[in-house]
């Protein structure tokens, strides 16, 4: 039994055929980079992992049960910007996922079990480096200390699979070299699955375990959107075991030469 | 020498600046007033400030013969009282059904329509219903207010909470959200600085109302006391009580927009 089965999956708008025929299958613990041009199908792919977008037709099965057709809290998300809550203090957007399940109807924690969850949140955002910034506001943070944030509420809920939407598109690249080692160390600790979509072939070999490349097999000139993208390159990268992966520096200048 | 769009007024120039209008009006008003006078001492369009300051002394600390009320000082508080009482239920109106609409798919689709018709009714036409319908006493005025405010406010509200970013909505899903959990914590808290700009908006509208529906049916209120007194010619109260409304419209816009800043203020930090 495969983690996650993708069976055959289209997705149109309307006359658009943005994937046609995906299908593959994931295990526990897999890295994947997902690639490829601008209206490729990766965004759509990822946003029906995640439930905002239903396909066509086929399914996806996580453990052999078709996926839930709206978000959960066992497909954690970072998008590229507004991840987090500007309301709401550092602390207290890790706190959130803590709070929704402990408290449904406030949804707000006091006394011994905010003091208790307020435990649980600072050791994570420890863990991503935000420990001297937990009373700060998302206004204050830069670019990187904001993903790092979203990183952060997402592990709170202990999500299966992390679903990251170009995540470092946005930082500038010393700060994105950071974010790469952050996110192999999560991933190596927490041993969850991960999704993500890049634009950047470098950080795509570098990351994962598996690198897919989404692209239109077949192109009509005369009707561009006659025919959608499929996965056409599925290359191991790295290393398949999670706990052995090596070290990896994106400035590494034969990794360069492959990107 | 700078292109004229580039060059900016320092701090103490773009005080004067802003105070020079005001400072030329003035003057203008008291040449004007001195020529009237001159011509004829009893004339009453402009008023000297001498006889504004008689006039205002008389409404503010002499009780009036005919009822022993410090007149100006009740018809603020009748008339603030109609207008706080209006944009108060307007607000909560503007913030259950603008929060619901912009949150919840199906209830937008059920009220979006009626909300927008609406809105489209001149509120001052339907005057003589609510006159008729709740009767003459305050409940009609306040009843104006509500009715000529409150559409705006629910659209305002449903266009702001669809503004806000859908990845949000989505993240605080994943984090186990449900329906109503993503309504009191991700959008209420986020709407209520909006609510305090969209309440300052309509503002200036809730004025009018009041001022119409003392104007025509009410026995106190600023809107009422200037309406009696045009059949005096009596300027030197009605300007200075124009003058007063307008300082008591800017205060109150100051009080909200400095709540606002105090209990909201990573909300103007992100605006920037």
């Amino acid at each position: 039994m495969s983690f996650i089965k993708v069976n055959n999956i289209w997705k149109e708008y309307g006359e658009t055929v943005v994937l046609e025929g995906v299908s593959t299958q994931v295990e526990r613990g897999e890295f994947i980079t997902i690639v490829g041009t601008s209206g490729c199908g990766k965004s759509t792919f990822l946003n029906m992992l995640l439930g905002v977008e239903q396909p066509t037709q086929g399914q996806i099965l996580l453990k052999d049960k078709p996926l839930p057709q709206e978000p959960g809290k066992d497909r954690g998300i970072v998008f590229q910007r507004y991840s987090v809550f500007p309301h709401l203090s550092v602390l207290d957007n890790v706190l959130l996922g803590e709070e929704f399940s402990s408290s449904p109807v406030m949804s707000k924690l006091f006394g011994r079990q905010r003091r208790e969850a307020s435990n649980r949140a600072t050791e994570i955002l420890e863990a991503v480096g935000l420990g001297h910034a937990i009373d700060k506001y998302p206004d204050a943070l830069s670019g990187g200390m904001q993903q790092r944030l979203a990183i952060a509420q997402a592990l709170i809920k202990e999500p299966k699979i992390l679903l990251l939407d170009e995540p470092f598109g946005a930082l500038d690249p010393g700060i994105r070299a950071d974010m790469h080692e952050l996110i192999l160390r999560l991933w190596r600790e927490l041993k969850i699955t991960v999704f993500m979509v890049t634009h950047d072939l470098q950080e795509g070999f570098s990351l994962g375990t598996r690198l897919w490349v989404f692209d239109k097999r077949r192109i009509d000139p005369h009707n561009p959107n006659r025919f959608g993208a499929r996965i056409t390159f599925d290359l191991p990268v790295g290393d398949r075991n999670a706990a052995e992966v090596p070290e990896v520096h994106p400035q590494d200048p034969d990794l360069k030469k492959i990107a | 020498m700078k292109r004229l769009v580039n060059q900016k007024p320092d701090r103490l120039l773009a005080i004067a600046l802003g105070i020079l209008p005001f400072v030329l009006l003035l003057i203008v008003y008291l040449v004007a007033s001195d020529a009237r006078l001159d011509e004829n001492p009893n004339d009453k369009l402009l008023p000297a400030f001498s006889s504004i300051a008689d006039a205002m002394e008389r409404m503010a600390f002499e009780p009036s013969k005919r009822s022993g009320d410090y007149l100006l000082w009740a018809d603020t508080y009748s008339s603030l009282k109609r207008l706080f009482l209006g944009v108060v239920i307007s607000s909560l109106i503007g913030l259950i059904f603008g929060v619901l609409q912009g949150a919840i798919p199906l209830v937008r689709s059920g009220l979006s329509p009626v909300v927008t018709a609406m809105s489209l009714i001149p509120p001052m036409a339907i005057l003589p219903i609510l006159f008729i319908v709740f009767g003459l006493g305050e409940l009609s005025k306040v009843v104006l207010i509500v009715i000529g405010i409150t559409p705006f406010l629910i659209r305002d509200i449903q266009g702001r909470v669809s503004q806000l970013p859908s990845e949000q909505l989505v993240k605080a899903q994943t984090l186990g959200a449900n329906s109503w959990q993503l309504i009191i914590r991700v959008i209420l808290p986020q709407v209520m600085p909006r609510l305090i700009e969209g309440v300052r908006l309509s503002l200036g509208p809730a004025w009018l109302f009041l001022i119409a529906a003392e104007a025509v049916a009410a026995t106190d209120g600023l809107g009422y006391r200037i309406f009696l007194v045009r059949r005096y010619l009596s300027m030197d109260v009605i300007l200075p009580y124009v003058f007063w409304i307008t300082l008591l419209a800017f205060l109150i816009d100051l009080l909200l927009r400095f709540s606002s800043h105090k209990f909201y203020p990573w909300y103007h930090r992100s605006q920037q």
